[in-house]
């Protein structure tokens, strides 16, 4: 790594760490509501309960709490996907998108709910500016808000005791949105904005280029299927033009949502990486910054709601020391640069005029620090934005992204999500402890019982399952192996990583592979749908089981959780069961690849 | 259950008016009074006519130009309306025959020239637009630009110093040239009597 790039990742620590507290005391007196700005926001507030015939105090149990969030997001997928499907015929359509095909209509809206955001889709390409806001902006909000409703039901579970209730589904969703998510998402699109991202409703800007461009255009049928010669080969015609067509659109307004909300899906198709998108080394800077920021904070809620801010500090602490080993692993492989365009007479060191290093997928303003950084956060995370396109990193430097979304996204992780399944790890490591020294395990000042290991066990093991099986079908199906781009080893990683991707909700993806056809539409939709709520429904269902129980009294036998031991202990686990699933598919694809490019040539 | 239907669809309705449609049309109004260059994507306009985005790059082959990142675009390089990279794979075939095809194209339009190539400038970028390239693909190609336009060097490479943009508030990102914004000033330079 070069001084410059750990100048950056100290910078990026420092000022995140900066934020933790006081965020995390402004969730926890939110969604308690003993904030002030619930009083500014209170007129609001209290017509949407009155509107939709919702009484505030009146509290849930698990079951009622899981029905109300599916039920929500339920309808969440058939208006993204009505969207869709009619979007020629709706206003704010300039391009005259068409509608979309049903397969990938139904991709997408489990896509932007389940916070997944994966993208067989290009966006300028595919959707009309009332589908980005109407179906795509607000799933980034409430996709963001579910996710982080489900952790405080967690730790309320933790928090009370003999306790029937978990909360007020809907005045949680309604809280998070109005008074978290919104404010930020507003700050943060005027600074986008500042640096150039775009915001607007105009058609297409074309732009007379300095120069003509040649090129061969692809013949079309009249149903703009591309024409095929007796081979096979595509026909086309020899073209020039001196037009360039910018695309336009509400950008920054979405993009906000997108990184603060860890949702990912960019407006265009080279998402972050943009110049519409991500125009600066600072506007980047900030998009880091956004993605951990509400993760981050959540620790400390975690750490005031339970009456005790030292275990807080030890999930993160945890998730922090996973993070820098594996973004510093990342920066240094990209840096190695690629062996072989050393050979062919190119200059890859970092130097004052240069960033060097692997170039391919990678924008010159960002070079190989931000974008390697970028790729790691973006993982370790469950945003999947990219700034590099990952299917072009070095095979250890793509395998960092790819392990990161294995562990189950817990390092920081998505809203809500990176903290209950870090949480769930955590009940497995004192689970684990107490087995070793012969105690019945408690977390908390909550016994960790058969009800909850079984639980745990489902949160665990439901997207190790999708992801190999989904893996494993792809791979042995002609529909599957048709979308594969890249040959060898790495055609067979663009696989492992699509469905690592889906199964942990990231939606970064290695995108040479071709995933916009009904089998990958649908196989991926469907893993999406029950990586996020196979895991969600056993971690309410934890939550209930926990609020009903005593609290036990701390004595000399209980094992504290907020040490250096706890530490060790919890990052040896997401090690272990995180990582020990899918250390064969990585031997096969990433390291086999690794091998080929250093030494077997 | 069915009490649940009512709250479910009522606050989804209402949310989504909240965030998808309040609030980005609230963001546009704020874009129109603070930053309606940026919001309407930082056009260049030369005679009163957009010949670019200072942040979409162009594609140029000229040997008077200085040259971008190659482009993965379909199907011509640098189609803003399809933005993408390659997503070739570090060992693919096809991404060391393209490296070194570009090698041998710059070399060709350079003959003379045997230093190592900048990285960038052989390697496509993420986005397919990237308006920039290194400082060391731009002093890379000086002489080129300054023979063929028939400049002193000195001249050139004054420009290109002009042109570089160090990082963002001394730590942000790397150095970097803006292509179009050179080429429009090496164009300017020379249409002036």
């Amino acid at each position: 790594m070069t001084p410059h790039a750990w100048l950056i990742l100290g910078l990026y620590l420092t000022i995140l760490l900066f934020t933790i507290k006081p965020l995390g005391i402004y969730i926890a007196n939110v969604i308690s509501g003993r904030s002030l700005v619930l009083r500014l926001g209170s007129p609001i507030e209290s017509m949407i309960y009155r509107l939709c015939g919702i009484h505030k105090n009146e509290e849930m149990g698990w079951l009622h709490y899981a029905l109300a969030l599916l039920l929500f997001n339920a309808v969440g997928v058939l208006t993204v996907y009505a969207l869709q499907r009619l979007q020629l015929w709706l206003p704010l359509n300039p391009q005259q998108m068409p509608n979309v095909s049903p397969d990938s209509a139904f991709n997408t809206a489990i896509s932007f709910v389940t916070n997944t955001n994966w993208q067989g889709y290009g966006g300028e390409t595919t959707m009309s500016y009332l589908t980005q806001m109407l179906a795509l902006t607000v799933q980034n909000f409430l996709s963001a808000a579910t996710g982080i409703v489900v952790i405080i039901a967690l730790v309320r579970g933790f928090a009370r005791h003999t306790a029937q209730s978990i909360g007020n589904a809907w005045v949680d969703l309604t809280r998070i949105t109005l008074y978290l998510l919104l404010p930020l998402s507003l700050v943060f699109a005027v600074f986008l904005l500042s640096q150039g991202v775009i915001q607007n409703f105009n058609a297409y800007q074309d732009v007379m280029t300095l120069e003509l461009t040649h090129y061969d255009n692809p013949k079309l049928d009249i149903a703009g299927q591309p024409l095929k010669d007796d081979k096979g080969n595509l026909l086309t015609e020899p073209v020039t033009t001196q037009t360039q067509t910018l695309p336009m659109g509400p950008v920054a307004s979405q993009e906000a949502i997108k990184m603060i909300g860890t949702n990912g899906g960019g407006f265009f198709n080279a998402n972050s990486a943009h110049p519409y998108e991500n125009p600066t080394p600072l506007s980047n800077f900030f998009q880091m910054l956004s993605i951990f920021l509400i993760p981050g904070a959540l620790c400390y809620t975690f750490g005031y709601m339970v009456g005790d801010a030292r275990q807080g500090w030890a999930v993160l602490a945890a998730m922090t020391i996973l993070f820098v080993v594996m973004s510093v692993a990342a920066i240094t492989f990209e840096q190695q640069g690629n062996p072989l365009f050393t050979t062919a007479g190119v200059d890859q060191i970092a130097s004052t005029t240069q960033a060097g290093g692997n170039m391919e997928g990678k924008e010159v303003r960002f070079g190989v620090a931000d974008s390697g950084l970028f790729a790691a956060i973006t993982t370790a995370a469950s945003c999947g934005a990219v700034i590099a396109m990952h299917d072009s990193f070095t095979p250890l430097g793509g395998m960092i992204p790819l392990v990161l979304m294995q562990l189950g996204e817990v390092v920081f992780g998505g809203v809500g999500s990176g903290l209950y399944g870090m949480l769930i790890f955590a009940m497995m490591a004192v689970f684990i402890a107490g087995l070793m020294i012969g105690r019945t395990p408690e977390y908390l000042g909550k016994k960790i019982e058969s009800f909850e290991m079984k639980m745990v066990s489902i949160a665990i093991l439901v997207t190790p399952l999708l992801v190999l099986a989904g893996t494993a079908i792809a791979v042995m199906t002609v529909n599957g192996q048709a979308g594969i781009a890249n040959p060898g080893a790495h055609g067979f990683s663009e696989i492992l990583y699509a469905f690592s991707s889906a199964g942990n909700n990231n939606g970064s993806a290695f995108a040479g592979l071709s995933v916009n056809t009904p089998f990958y539409n649908v196989m991926l939709a469907m893993v999406m749908w029950f990586g996020r709520f196979g895991v969600i429904v056993p971690v309410l269902a934890i939550a209930g089981s926990l609020a009903a129980k005593k609290r036990i009294a701390v004595t000399v036998g209980t094992m504290p959780t907020h040490g250096l031991l706890f530490i060790t202990l919890l990052i040896g686990t997401v090690l272990l069961v995180g990582l020990l699933n899918y250390v064969p598919a990585l031997a096969l694809g990433p390291m086999v690849e690794h091998f080929m490019l250093w030494i077997g040539r | 259950m069915k009490t649940l239907f009512r709250p479910a669809l009522t606050l989804f309705v209402l949310l989504s008016v909240i965030t998808g449609l309040i609030y980005p049309l609230l963001v546009t109004g704020i874009s129109q009074a603070l930053f309606p260059a940026q919001a309407a994507g930082s056009l260049i306009l030369r005679d009163g006519k957009p010949v670019g985005s200072r942040l979409i790059g162009q594609n140029f082959t000229d040997p008077k130009y200085f040259w971008g990142r190659p482009s993965a675009t379909s199907p011509q390089p640098y189609n803003a309306a399809a933005s993408g990279g390659s997503n070739l794979g570090p060992l693919n075939p096809a991404l060391q025959e393209a490296v070194a095809v570009r090698v041998k194209t710059l070399r060709e339009a350079d003959s003379g020239n045997t230093a190592q190539v900048p990285v960038d400038l052989v390697t496509a970028s993420a986005s397919g637009l990237d308006p920039q390239i290194s400082p060391a693909a731009a002093n890379y190609q000086a002489a080129r630009v300054a023979r063929v336009r028939g400049l002193p060097l000195d001249v050139v490479q004054t420009l290109v110093v002009q042109q570089t943009e160090g990082r963002q508030w001394g730590v942000f990102g790397e150095p970097r040239v803006n292509v179009l914004e050179l080429n429009l000033a090496l164009d300017n330079l020379q249409s002036k009597p």
